[in-house]
């Protein structure tokens, strides 16, 4: 009895003994989930698999880039601990991987979860955990809404952003222009001709026609026709690569000879120009932000040359010619450069904090001229786009790099 | 000829009497193995959100989810014989029911559960009506454009006032109720653990009754069925109809649970998970479901571990060899097994 008495007292003591010491150590944790002395766990959701598996180019390009990162010595000596699921472009999927991120890994943050359904079918559970989902790939406007998801922040230029600069420069270059819109009728068709009209400002009343189409529809010809018919001589084209393409050809068949503007997701030659046909696509004019590979004008570009010695030392299987391997290096430097910025303070808020507050940041591959910006009320990172143009074989950047502020 | 199959039949007869019909001291073993099995689950089944983390309780939560759609599709395909390619389009109507009700009219999150079922009954049965008409490749056809064509139904124009296209519906994740100390992951776990428990005593009701006798009378032999004054075409629309209920209430449950939908949520790869969490629990053993709904939520994640690139083929590979060591899913393997036990001990 008198022992067992005892023995309860040497484990009370005991137990109150490993509690003290423990507890620091635990609070410390707590407070920089996902982060160790010598490494940062980063959670990714990329469609690996089902209907948009081409865009996990994107994430297998970033697991690339963070592994030159972590062979040249990490960030602060922390090696960064890239973990990314497959979600097949599913919105229930991505809200289970989201969780098994967040609740079974205890990742720091999410970072380039990609489409816009799955971001928004994660959105508000991140913001109800805290937990940053940064430079997230879509480029919906609606992931920029400080006020209402403060936890979530978006990275490339948005669809509304888009349109204003289209807006304001027909509004200086072509100022009698008679506009004719055809548009996806979705989130991104209509978010691209809110911000036309926004870049327009009073001069709004220059479209004279507009028409959508459901991403259902087998062909767009009608919609193409009955815009000739409107009698403008400017033809915007918002739409995804199949349909943009339909378009193209359509407007040259029928010889309507308006300028053409197509959108930046339908700009790569192979899969829209091409089976446009090259020369109707002669003329078409769009935006980029990012240096395209494959013009010539940057084959002494040392950032040029930066980005081959990664592609083949790093992701040797990567397709060179294709979009996504830019866009994966470059916005998996400004994740880099966010957490560079953090520095041993990384916690969730410090890291949320610095990716709210870049200022003037410019990247290897940008085009000249272009920087991003963000703020506390500013959650659009890349604002700045510049004009190109299709010469039949390649696009060649003209004019300046313009801003698309959203509300600027 | 008639004499012939008279006489395989005849020598058939002993042999399928030997299976079928063991002696009555085993049949009582065997009822006694299962309903410990059953003890032994709903106890595993209650004590789980307790033991786990909240990431566990939502897997589980999706898990039983899965099983109560594909319990639905084993009353149609496994004891009424109609094979469906479209149940994910049935999943899609409650979800959208419950999301809409919840967003649009601010209607409490269980109001819109029975409600879900009934819409889904309704559609269901007048899908089955025309569906009469068609026999079993055929009728997995027309299935496979419902569930086609229901996602895409959901972009339409005319519709997205209430369905917001394809931005979908964001829905709040509900509190448990009479101040239950409970989190929100662990309070759907049990009230999706009821209705799943609920839904199966229907169904294990259904089938042992009138009805589901007519139901595998059809599936069995229709004309037979129809001589012996069975309404065939009412029973067959009904079994669509119950099947699509059951569908539809686990879908507006996966609408709570997972707090968002919009048409991708609904590709047509979710009709073929049903199918195959079917066909890997059993055709026609209501138990199987269960085991259903686990394979097709966690046999693709284990896939994706083993190679993220190849998880497809992986999932493919497993579903093989699942196959062919279980050709007839757990419910046979199960069934074959307890046979043998109870022969053993009949011999003995």
């Amino acid at each position: 009895m008198h022992n067992r008495r005892n023995m309860l007292k040497y484990m009370g003591a005991g137990l109150a003994l490993s509690a003290s010491l423990a507890f620091p150590a635990i609070s410390h944790a707590a407070d920089m989930p996902g982060v160790t002395d010598t490494e940062i766990k980063l959670g990714n959701i990329s469609p690996y698999s089902g209907p948009a598996s081409a865009y996990s180019t994107i994430a297998k390009t970033i697991a690339a880039y963070f592994n030159k990162v972590n062979e040249e010595g990490g960030i602060n000596g922390r090696k960064i601990n890239f973990l990314s699921y497959d979600d097949g472009y599913s919105p229930p999927k991505a809200v289970e991987q989201a969780r098994k991120l967040v609740e079974s890994d205890e990742v720091l943050l999410i970072f380039q979860s990609l489409g816009t359904p799955s971001n928004s079918a994660i959105e508000k559970y991140m913001n109800m955990k805290k937990v940053p989902q940064l430079l997230v790939a879509t480029g919906a406007t609606k992931f920029g809404n400080p006020k209402e998801a403060p936890w979530t922040m978006g990275w490339q230029p948005n669809y509304q952003s888009e349109g204003i600069i289209y807006g304001r420069w027909i509004n200086s270059e072509m100022p009698d222009a008679k506009i004719a819109v055809m548009y996806q009728n979705d989130d991104f068709g209509k978010d691209v001709l809110a911000g036309l009209k926004t870049g327009l400002g009073d001069k709004a009343d220059m479209i004279v026609a507009e028409a959508s189409y459901e991403v259902a529809e087998p062909v767009v010809d009608s919609q193409v026709v009955k815009l000739k018919a409107s009698g403008a001589d400017v033809f915007i084209n918002i739409a995804t690569p199949k349909f943009a393409a339909q378009a193209i050809k359509k407007a040259h068949e029928i010889g309507w000879d308006a300028t053409q503007i197509v959108a930046n997701v339908s700009t790569s030659v192979a899969a829209v120009l091409t089976p446009a046909g090259l020369e109707a696509s002669t003329g078409v004019i769009s935006t980029g932000y990012l240096k395209d590979m494959q013009d010539p004008q940057w084959a002494d570009d040392p950032a040029k040359k930066d980005w081959e010695a990664f592609m083949d030392k790093y992701f040797p299987d990567g397709n060179k010619a294709s979009n996504f391997t830019v866009y994966g290096y470059s916005v998996a430097q400004t994740m880099v450069h966010i957490l560079e910025q953090a520095g041993d303070d990384l916690t969730r808020e410090n890291v949320l904090k610095q990716a709210a507050s870049m200022k003037d940041v410019t990247l290897p591959l940008f085009l000249p001229g272009m920087s991003m910006n963000t703020s506390e009320t500013d959650y659009f990172p890349i604002e700045q786009m510049q004009l190109m143009k299709f010469d039949g074989e390649r696009w060649v950047n003209f004019g300046d790099v313009i801003s698309g502020e959203v509300g600027g | 000829m008639s004499v012939n199959t008279t006489t395989t039949a005849d020598s058939q007869a002993p042999a399928k009497q030997g299976v079928s019909l063991p002696a009555p001291a085993a049949a009582t073993g065997n009822v006694k193995i299962m309903r410990t099995a059953g003890a032994i689950l709903l106890a595993i089944g209650v004590a789980a959100p307790f033991l786990s983390g909240n990431f566990l309780i939502f897997q589980l939560t999706m898990m039983m989810i899965y099983a109560i759609a594909i319990l639905g599709l084993n009353i149609l395909t496994g004891f009424n014989g109609q094979f469906s390619l479209g149940h994910g389009a049935f999943y899609a109507v409650g979800a959208y029911t419950a999301a809409i009700m919840m967003d649009q009219f601010g209607i409490g999150y269980l109001w819109t559960l029975p409600i879900a079922g009934i819409v889904c009954f309704v559609v269901g049965f007048l899908f089955g009506l025309p569906a009469l008409r068609l026999d079993g490749v055929y009728l997995a056809l027309a299935t496979f454009a419902l569930a086609v064509v229901t996602p895409q139904l959901f972009k339409l124009t005319p519709f997205e006032h209430w369905t917001s296209g394809v931005m979908g519906i964001v829905i709040s994740k509900p509190d448990a109720p009479f101040g239950l100390p409970l989190n929100p992951d662990q309070w759907l776990y049990f009230l999706t653990f009821a209705i799943g428990l609920l839904a199966y005593v229907c169904a294990r009701n259904l089938v042992g009754s009138r009805t589901g006798r007519a139901l595998m009378a059809i599936r069995d032999n229709p004309i037979a069925a129809r001589s012996m004054g069975v309404n065939t075409a009412l029973f067959k629309s009904l079994a669509f109809g119950v099947s699509a209920l059951y569908t539809g209430v686990a879908g507006a449950l996966g609408a709570i649970v997972v707090q968002y939908i919009s048409p991708d949520s609904f590709h047509f790869a979710l009709s073929v998970a049903l199918v195959v969490g079917l066909v890997v629990g059993g055709v026609g053993w209501l138990p199987g479901a269960l085991f259903g709904g686990a394979f097709i939520m966690f046999v693709p994640n284990i896939a994706e571990e083993l190679s993220k690139g190849l998880s497809g083929a992986v999932y493919g590979v497993i579903m093989i060899l699942m196959m062919y060591a279980i050709p007839t899913g757990l419910g046979g393997l199960l069934k074959a097994a307890l046979g043998a036990l109870s022969k053993r001990s009949t011999t003995r």
